[in-house]
């Protein structure tokens, strides 16, 4: 085709000058990319790309304040659908006194030294942490931005710097009558030498910090215009698709390319790491190539077992003595002696992420450097795993993070395996080349980094008053953090496999929990709350078994044993109870269940309402969520990710599972991984706890208490408890 | 052998294989990258485009289907209700992620164009095809019935 016919241009990227000032000059070996996202819709064309800076701007490593009176806010996180581009800009904002919409949002580049996560010391997103790391060094970079555009008015006016004020971005002196705005400032402003120490706000003069301010992303989000890994194009862009090996664990012995070199724009057939890299003209010709190629794998390593026989493995591993992961009293003593015990196993199979948008990047290497176009979750981790590959040191990387079609935890792993993958193929190109990677549904159903297969076995006993006065609780499955720069001591217990159940918030006095960690050749990994979503259903599923052992009612049976240091477990509860009208009538063939979690330093409850047709088929109709993460930055956003999450955490319990046979995983998309969809999405009610505390995540602890809360609803419905997931795989016949 | 169709009102000719969907012709070749790619076969509707109007999965319409036809991409969509769907679906900020979004925004269309005042049942009908794994489902129902009540 004649491309220069052809009306349209896809956005193409551009790098706006690294900046000069002191504050910033760590980042000069990473340039900036020139997506800048405004409330009424991002500049992402090269044409539109910021202006580079220059001397009249303000700068520190968070804000820059221009003399077009825009206040642009790098962003050290991952956008991934969290709100990251609109919460951060939000603390900012507040401290800065600036009004919303002069605010933008940049991503920033890779550089641990400026831009590192302060609850993982390196750069990267996830464990709901964007906000809670963020909240005082953005608060504090707003801050020092407006004491300067505060001393340079009043240098400039000759007047005392405590007579200004602020407001909605512009700055006044009352008594004088005069006012700048801060674009007027940022010359002066920069100059001068930035404060030492700032005053912050006191939280209650908040203006912007609790409003729902709309979304930074709204507008290109909804017009075709965000630019993803996928969308990105480079002048002579090449595609590549990857054959990896059937089995986990199994690596390439010999492949013919000849009936895939055969093909129309086939570039070359080159063996990678992973596989066997195929790169053509187009992706289309690239994917064809990639499934023509014959190539013997060699399994002497692989993992062959399938989920029948690890299942089986698990069981038995469940009736033996694990590892010490919490110990209070004497469990087995007093569970020998109680009035009355109860046993129940739990089965939870493997989980793919699935976001929506697959595993793909862009790499060109050229001059002793390398570009990296991605969605970046863990810029310093990605930084180092492709200057090993390529023989470069991290700062002749650049990384480009971009938005990301989802992630869920999948995007952030320490092999960096689908942007390693591309470095790999870059290297076989000539210097020079762009290309582009991409992982085919297929690949990412099949390709491993699931949420680990788990069976828990549970035992609790309850006294004559119908107390629970012991519990234990058995955990089996693989490790997330072995073999991780996050492992712990070799042989130590992986926080993650026990969080949730090891820091239960009920008064049990007597209380074991323990782990036996397995050897599995499948590739594990967190997925949206980690150890919560299998902890948090085993448990709060175990507590309404326990509760109607008791016949006690389960929101009181909970509430009975939450003491006084869990008072925030106990708030969200209430509210919940009060929202969702717990203990009301709700009809024939309906029913709630309730559960409470902690995951991240954020609380939430839920009650689910579920109800059962003729035919026996449950249908979930309504979930309550209260939450509490602290001081809320956004409500709405909040509100966002509560839902999200619940679906997420929902289409998991209901339907998710990927299984092995003999090692081969069965499923291949989404015919065959079945993920919520919008007829059984539930009406959801969300309500925040008003907080003063520090701001904790909401990316996660909404997806907890769904699962459970919808499995007690059915359990209070059927007299059934659900352990075996997914939902509907159980039996539900009653 | 080129094939020849309109795309967003302009008249494309693309010398491509014919088989190639139309999804990676339209990405790659006419460098519109608001339709994505989510599953390759018609599972998650993340590719849909408007051919003649009508809601369609791009990953499984091979490009010599297309031929002489009118395409409608994210980027071409004009109008009252497309206004209206983009309208309802920035003020109730539906949007998390955003990948699938150009493919729930261009089957709402459809079904708005179709249906003015869908309920509940046409919703679930019309939409179900379109996966969100950001799970955003509970917004896009509001903000369809919003968009309505503009039309
Ligand atoms: S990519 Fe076409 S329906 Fe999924
Ligand atoms: S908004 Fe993320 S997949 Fe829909």
């Amino acid at each position: 085709m004649n491309k220069k016919a052809f009306p349209f241009a896809a956005a193409k990227t551009s790098m706006s000058k690294p900046s000069r000032r002191d504050v910033l000059k760590g980042t000069a070996a990473g340039l900036i990319i020139g997506f800048v996202f405004t409330p009424r819709g991002s500049r992402v064309l090269a044409a539109e790309a910021p202006p580079p800076l220059t001397n009249a701007e303000l700068v520190n490593a968070f804000v820059r304040v221009a003399p077009d009176n825009t206040v642009t806010v790098m962003i050290k996180h991952l956008e991934m659908g969290q709100g990251v581009y609109t919460g951060l800009p939000t603390i900012v904002a507040e401290e800065l006194d600036a009004d919303w919409s002069q605010m933008r949002a940049e991503s920033a580049p890779a550089n641990a030294a400026l831009y590192k996560n302060l609850a993982f010391g390196m750069q990267g997103t996830g464990g709901s942490t964007a906000v809670a790391n963020s909240f005082e060094q953005l608060r504090k970079a707003g801050a020092t931005a407006r004491a300067m555009l505060v001393e340079a008015a009043a240098k400039d006016w000759k007047v005392p710097a405590v007579d200004i004020t602020v407001s909605k971005g512009v700055v006044s002196h009352a008594a004088s009558q005069r006012s700048a705005t801060f674009g007027a400032l940022a010359d002066k402003a920069a100059r001068l030498t930035p404060p030492a120490d700032v005053k912050l706000k006191d939280p209650k003069d908040f203006t912007l910090i609790g409003t729902n301010v709309p979304r930074m992303d709204n507008v290109e989000k909804t017009t075709g215009k965000a630019i993803f890994a996928l969308d990105i194009v480079r002048p002579g862009m090449v595609y590549a698709a990857v054959a990896r090996a059937p089995r986990f664990g199994a690596t390439m012995k010999t492949f013919d390319p000849t009936a895939s070199m055969r093909l129309k724009g086939v570039i070359s057939v080159t063996p990678i790491s992973s596989g066997v890299a195929v790169v053509a003209d187009s992706f289309w010709t690239a994917k064809q190539a990639r499934d023509a190629l014959q190539i013997t794998w060699d399994e002497s390593k692989a993992e062959k077992r399938g989920t029948p026989e690890l299942l089986a493995e698990y069981k038995k591993l469940a009736k033996t003595q694990g590892q010490s992961a919490k110990k209070a009293g004497d469990a087995a003593g007093v569970l020998a002696k109680a009035a009355k015990t109860v046993t129940a196993d739990f089965e939870f199979p493997y989980l793919a992420h699935a976001p929506m948008e697959p595993m793909d990047a862009v790499v060109e290497i050229k001059d002793g450097a390398c570009e990296v176009w991605a969605g970046c979750q863990f810029q310093t981790v990605d930084q180092g795993n492709v200057a090993r590959v390529l023989g470069l040191k991290p700062e002749q990387v650049t990384i480009h993070t971009l938005l990301a079609g989802g992630s869920f935890g999948r995007r952030a792993n320490f092999a960096s395996d689908f942007i390693v993958e591309t470095a790999e193929v870059a290297k076989t190109l000539p210097a020079g080349t762009p290309v582009k990677l991409i992982w085919t549904r297929e690949d990412d159903i099949k390709g491993g980094r699931y949420r680990p297969m788990y069976v828990h076995s549970m035992t609790a006993g309850l006294d004559a008053n119908g107390a629970l006065t012991a519990w234990s609780h058995r955990i089996v499955g693989q490790s997330i953090m072995k073999g991780t720069a996050f492992a712990g001591q070799p042989g130590s217990i992986d926080a993650t496999s026990v969080e949730g159940a090891s820091n239960l918030p009920y008064n049990i006095p007597n209380i074991d929990v323990e782990l036996h960690t397995t050897d599995v050749g499948v590739p594990v990994l967190w997925w949206r709350s980690v150890g919560s979503t299998h902890n948090a259903y085993a448990t709060e599923v175990f507590i309404d078994i326990m509760a109607r052992a008791a016949g006690k009612d389960p929101l009181a049976f909970r509430q009975a044993m939450l003491p006084a240091e869990h008072a925030r477990h106990k708030a969200v509860l209430d509210l919940v109870a009060q929202k969702s009208g717990w203990g009301t009538a709700l009809g024939a063939n309906k029913a709630r269940g309730i559960a409470v979690a902690e995951s991240f330093g954020s609380y939430v409850a839920q009650v689910a309402e579920v109800s059962r047709d003729a035919k026996g088929d449950i249908k979930v109709e309504r979930i309550v969520c209260a939450v509490d993460c602290g001081i809320a930055i956004n409500p709405d956003v909040i509100r966002a990710q509560m839902e999200g999450g619940i679906g997420y955490g929902l289409g998991a319990v209901m339907k998710g599972a990927i299984t092995l046979k003999d090692g081969l995983v069965e499923q291949s998309n989404f015919d065959g991984y079945d993920v919520l969809r919008m007829d059984e999405m539930p009406k959801i009610e969300v309500h925040i706890v008003p907080s003063t505390a520090n701001p904790t995540g909401v990316g996660e602890p909404g997806v907890p208490p769904a699962g459970p809360a919808v499995a007690n609803a059915i359990f209070a419905l059927t007299g059934k408890p659900v352990t075996v997931l997914p939902i509907n795989k159980a039996k539900l016949s009653s | 052998m080129p094939t020849s169709f309109t795309l967003n009102g302009q008249p494309v000719t693309l010398d491509v294989d014919p088989e190639m969907p139309l999804l990676w012709a339209i990405r790659e070749k006419a460098e519109l990258t608001g339709t994505k790619y989510g599953c390759g076969i018609a599972q998650c509707g993340a590719c849909t485009v408007h051919i003649d109007g009508e809601a369609a999965r791009a990953c499984v319409t091979p490009v010599s289907a297309v031929a002489g036809a009118k395409i409608t991409t994210i980027e071409g969509i004009s109008g009252k209700t497309a206004e209206a769907v983009q309208a309802s679906w920035q003020k109730l900020n539906v949007v998390q992620c955003g990948y699938c979004q150009s493919g729930q925004i261009m089957s709402a269309v459809a079904l708005l164009t179709d249906k003015p005042k869908p309920n509940n049942d046409d919703i679930d009908a019309a939409m179900s095809g379109n996966i969100c794994r950001c799970a955003t489902y509970h917004r896009i129902r509001e903000a369809i019935h919003d968009a309505a009540t503009a039309l």
